[in-house]
């Protein structure tokens, strides 16, 4: 990998209920997650991703650019916009540095709605 | 309402958590990952591993349960119904597999408020039973309406 090259896309529609399953596998029943008129009490649109899992999705495509998990060694993000339930997530990367170790930036989407901002992977070769 | 900063410092843990071959498989294909070597534990013996491998974000839950407490300890003080996950960063060690036992500790590394915002810092750190670090995590948490 090269400075400025991009790393290969990642694209995952999470489904209707994706996150009753990660509340599950995770531990976070947090209500704005798991019950649809409680997100929508509080002024939500409705039931909205767990950010962790939208980082698991940045993660996700580090991983594979990188050859494995055991080659991320950093990953750091700022959660932004809302994630939403039956939206596609699309996860794009650009090579910042390369050597020893490579730092890619990244960003996770759901159309416009940039979901994950600065996003930044270390990984090794 | 003005900040709490008293637990600048305050510490919580040690929490053990043993990972089981069932909640990796669990985590892992909820979160969608395809590499067999988290989703079947023959495979991942197969690619030299003593059992299922935990994806690098499974962090999120064996450090769950040191992380709980840290968010409701009235010293804390935290306003939930104000609360975002502003940001988060993991840096990790050697892999984790089912079988493992890691310990994690907490500390509240710093309350700060910025442009009506409170910024709430904490590290947690996870070692294994051989005492490698297997990740060290960053969690920041965003409350809105504080001075």
């Amino acid at each position: 990998m090269n400075p400025g090259d991009q790393i290969p896309e990642l694209r995952v529609t999470p489904d209707r209920f994706l996150t009753v399953r990660y509340a599950g596998a995770s531990g976070d029943y947090n209500p704005i997650h798991v019950d649809e008129e409680f997100a929508k009490s509080v002024g939500l649109p409705g039931k909205i991703l767990h950010g962790l899992y939208s980082m698991a999705q940045v993660a996700r495509a580090a991983e594979e650019a990188a050859g494995g998990p055991d080659k991320l060694k950093r990953l750091s993000v700022q959660f932004r916009g809302m994630g939403l339930p039956e939206q596609e997530i699309v996860v794009t990367g650009t090579v910042r540095e390369a050597g020893d170790t490579t730092v890619i930036d990244l960003e996770a989407a759901q159309g416009e709605n940039r979901i994950i901002r600065n996003a930044e992977a270390e990984i090794t070769a | 309402m003005s900040l709490k900063t008293d637990a600048v410092g305050k510490t919580w843990g040690p929490v053990v958590y043993a990972v089981g071959r069932e909640k990796v498989k669990e985590y892992a294909a909820a979160v969608g990952e395809t590499n067999p070597i988290h989703l079947d534990h023959e495979a991942a013996r197969a690619a030299g591993h003593a059992d299922v491998v935990a994806p690098p974000m499974f962090a999120v839950v064996y450090s769950a349960p040191a992380m709980g407490p840290v968010i409701f300890d009235p010293d804390v003080a935290m306003n939930f119904a104000m609360m975002v996950h502003g940001g988060q960063e993991f840096v990790w060690g050697p892999l984790v597999v089912a079988g493992d036992e890691i310990t994690t500790n907490v500390e509240c590394k710093s309350i700060e408020a910025r442009d009506g915002r409170g910024f709430y810092v904490f590290e947690s750190v996870s070692t294994n039973q051989d005492g490698e670090t297997v990740c060290t995590a960053t969690w920041t948490n965003i409350v809105r309406g504080v001075e």
